[in-house]
């Protein structure tokens, strides 16, 4: 009996072996599935279905994605499930979150590494900004530092999160100001530490560039710096960067959005992807849904991503290792 | 006035449209379990890309508004709540169901629905520059008081005994720290892959309230096949209009209480329908007829969990900050078109601004009239034999634990808990405390550890947590509500002899 189980299995695995070898002609041959690690109305979920609403059309996958979402743990619980558990068919794709995910896999205690999972494209990138209240005495960083050197360790201020993007800028400021400073990870993610900036419970905070700019449009906040190279000179031209303001913080907090996915996929779907998706973020019509919400668009292909994440593992294992 | 000014573009032919289909379509996305209104307006967010931003608003502003109501459908002929604001409708709603007076139920959770619905509107039109100042007054240490309130609350939710009540909570508690924590990220309790994200509520809320009932049923389908059959009595609307004005309190209560807790961010609509409920008992003349298909308990439940919808956009709408994971998906609504809220959007668009909340509006009111239109039909399904509804009920709670995300994962949680639950009921506990322990817990948790974070930055833990006058009228509400469980507790030993707890504990089982 036993061995007749086993035969069958055996048999049934090579079958849908074969059947799966030889769908890659054809793949996409169902609709996909998008696992996005927040939840339902967070600015990566939504971007998320902005970027795949043209997945349908001729010219891009031919079949349509739906967005799955599995919030937790500042994205911990998406990824576990989507390293541990995704099936490496094609048809389970996840959005990753740079430098989250990588911060997250250095600090340990999840089941995920960037071994885990193969990058697709990406399709954002959202600096990191430090806000104030708008009634905060606070007119730049260098008032910001000047109150943490006066009170060390009580310079309050809000983020989405531990290890994520807002963290690393967090952490980058600390050790660049030569600072003590009192991070406060926000349950709620960005809307949630954007309304302890605003309500007054923190000093200050550290969120997304393209939420703190809706929120300065609504005159609720003061944008005191960029965590990037450059100035965004399409939403926030007059806010310095970091470096502009004397302290030595790179794009290593930047929050780069994009599609992988699971580790042991078939190489002909992840070429496949590779060479439509990209594709699918320059539609125009994504492009202008995208600029109207105020989100940076910023397209790689694979092995610009490959290369990106090998770049943010080096940095974040150096500003972690001093934890 | 302004709103009565824009009233005109909702009944253009193309948006009235669009509002009886978020209308009816989210009555039914409300009714199907395991899909709550925030599922349900994400998913109406795709087919807004190819509308005119007001167009769109109005299909969700409609779905928004009929999905929260929708949810009693499948709470008071299934017992199984659609989303968390829908718990305490079980409570009595159900009750009512299996006595025959479904369509009662039906009529009064709709007209109440409306009613608060209308009241919660009204205040974001007229008050939400006030409203806003007050969805800010709470910070960490507030929401911590809050969640404190909330467990006050489950001893006496339970009708049989506070002790017990408690203890379900308790297990609601523990329950929540399975998984990551939310802040520090560390895993607690993660026994099995299937819960190491943690137990998902609405899969938790489906097993706990519907698995113990479809076990009761297919014990009973085989002893007795048709002597449970009971007849469905018919209830004129117009007599369901008199109940609902006749029951003043429970409305009052219902209506003010889901407005104030609607606004608070994070926390308001998952536990404004079990508050009310319970205050509503509270207050009472007749409170010890809650729990056994009382009117008022539908009435309070339902109006609050409306009047939270109108209130807990004030937050997106004046300050840009979704107050509710459904505001947070309203909110891509609006971006996608280009717009963002905030003090001027009344001002830049106000077309835009005026015709969704003037949706909501006229939504609330169709969705009473296709409620009360279907409750007739609806309460049939209290002839289907057991044998027959325990099979559709487990069916409807496996598909619903599935859909929230795709996962077998949460479709064994629920059989787990819900398994579980059966015999905890055997012995006398609910399931409403410990659900709501469930989704307490970790509010209560990470508003404490952020509140001592920021705490320890400035003025300490004790200065903190204890100053501040909503922090000590919080604290007062909930030293007097455990008093008043306290004292309950004592008058019903005095009063009750061994004997009649034990008859009264056997009834109950």
């Amino acid at each position: 009996m036993k061995k007749w189980i086993a035969g069958a299995a055996v048999a049934l695995a090579t079958m849908t072996g074969q059947a799966f070898a030889e769908g890659h002609g054809d793949y996409p041959e169902r609709p996909i599935m998008l696992m996005v690690s927040y939840g339902a109305g967070g600015a990566t979920d939504f971007q998320a279905r902005i970027v795949t609403m043209t997945a349908g059309n001729e010219d891009a996958l031919g079949m349509p994605i739906a967005i799955v979402n599995r919030p937790g743990a500042g994205g911990r619980v998406g990824w576990n499930w989507f390293a541990t558990e995704a099936e490496a068919d094609g048809y389970t794709l996840g959005a990753y979150n740079i430098p989250h995910f990588v911060a997250q896999s250095i600090e340990g205690g999840v089941s995920y590494s960037s071994d885990s999972f193969e990058p697709i494209a990406n399709w954002g990138a959202d600096p990191a900004v430090f806000v104030v209240g708008a009634d905060s005495d606070f007119n730049s960083m260098e008032d910001v530092v000047n109150y943490a050197k006066a009170n060390p360790g009580g310079l309050t201020f809000s983020g989405a999160g531990l290890f994520v993007g807002h963290h690393i800028a967090a952490l980058q400021l600390e050790k660049a100001a030569g600072v003590e400073l009192a991070y406060i990870p926000n349950n709620a993610g960005g809307a949630g530490a954007m309304r302890a900036v605003i309500a007054g419970e923190v000093l200050g905070g550290v969120n997304n560039l393209s939420d703190a700019f809706r929120a300065q449009a609504a005159g609720n906040v003061k944008i005191l710096g960029v965590f990037d190279l450059e100035r965004n000179a399409e939403f926030l031209p007059d806010v310095p960067t970091m470096m502009e303001q004397g302290f030595d913080i790179d794009n290593a907090s930047v929050n780069f959005r994009g599609v992988m996915v699971p580790k042991g996929t078939p190489q002909e779907v992840i070429d496949h992807l590779a060479a439509t998706v990209p594709t699918m973020f320059e539609n125009g019509r994504v492009q202008s849904r995208m600029a109207a919400g105020g989100s940076p668009m910023h397209i790689m292909t694979r092995d610009e991503v490959l290369e990106m994440w090998a770049a943010r593992q080096a940095t974040l294992e150096e500003l972690l290792a001093d934890l | 006035m302004d709103f009565l000014f824009y009233m005109g573009d909702v009944f253009t032919p193309i948006n009235f449209g669009l509002l009886l289909l978020g209308t009816i379509g989210g009555l039914i996305l409300g009714a199907t379990p395991g899909l709550s209104p925030t599922m349900a307006v994400a998913l109406l967010i795709p087919f807004t890309f190819q509308l005119e931003p007001q167009q769109g608003l109005i299909l969700l502003g409609a779905a928004y508004t009929s999905t929260v109501a929708g949810g009693a459908v499948s709470a008071i002929l299934l017992k199984i709540p659609g989303a968390p604001a829908n718990i305490a409708t079980t409570l009595d709603g159900h009750t009512m169901a299996t006595k025959g007076e479904g369509a009662k139920a039906l009529q009064l959770s709709f007209i109440a629905s409306a009613i608060g619905g209308l009241f919660g509107v009204f205040l974001l039109i007229f008050l939400t520059p006030v409203l806003a100042q007050w969805a800010l007054a709470f910070g960490p240490s507030h929401l911590f008081w809050l969640a404190i309130l909330g467990v006050t609350v489950i001893g006496t939710l339970d009708s049989s005994s506070v002790v017990k009540g408690l203890l379900s909570g308790c297990i609601g508690l523990w329950l929540a720290t399975i998984g990551f924590d939310d802040i520090m990220g560390a895993q607690r309790f993660i026994f099995h892959p299937a819960v190491s994200g943690g137990i998902n509520v609405i899969p938790a809320l489906i097993g706990l309230f519907a698995i113990p009932q479809v076990i009761t049923m297919f014990t009973k389908g085989r002893s007795s096949d048709d002597a449970e059959v009971i007849s469905v009595q018919k209830h004129p609307i117009r007599l369901a209009f008199v109940e609902v004005f006749k029951r003043k309190t429970a409305l009052a209560i219902g209506t003010i209480t889901g407005s104030i807790i609607g606004l608070i961010p994070g926390v308001g609509g998952q536990i404004a329908g079990l508050v009310a409920y319970d205050q509503s008992k509270k207050f009472s003349k007749e409170s010890e007829k809650f729990g056994t298909g009382h009117s008022e308990g539908v009435i309070a439940a339902e109006s609050a969990n409306n009047a939270m919808v109108g209130p807990s956009l004030v937050p997106l709408l004046t300050l840009s900050i979704p107050g509710s994971p459904t505001a947070a998906v309203l909110l891509g609504g609006l971006l996608i078109h280009g717009i963002f809220p905030g003090p001027d959007l009344f001002m830049n668009y106000p077309q835009v601004a005026w015709t969704f909340i003037d949706s909501m509006l006229i939504g609330q009111i169709l969705m009473c009239i296709f409620g009360l239109y279907i409750a007739g039909l609806a309460a049939s399904v209290a002839r289907v034999p057991h044998a027959v509804m325990a099979a559709i009920v487990l069916g409807l709670a496996v598909f619903g634990s599935y859909s929230v995300q795709n996962s077998m994962g949460d479709v064994y949680v629920m059989g787990t808990l819900g398994l579980a639950m059966y015999f905890l009921e055997r012995f006398g506990f609910s399931a409403a405390p410990l659900v709501l322990g469930l989704i307490l817990g970790p509010i209560a948790e990470a508003n404490f550890i952020q509140g001592s974070m920021i705490a320890n930055a400035t003025v300490g833990t004790g200065t903190y947590f204890f100053t501040g006058w909503l922090n000590w009228l919080l604290i007062i509400i909930v030293l007097a509500s455990i008093g008043y469980s306290v004292w309950m507790e004592v008058m019903a030993r005095r009063y009750t002899t061994k004997e009649e707890a034990v008859a009264k504990e056997e009834a109950l089982s």
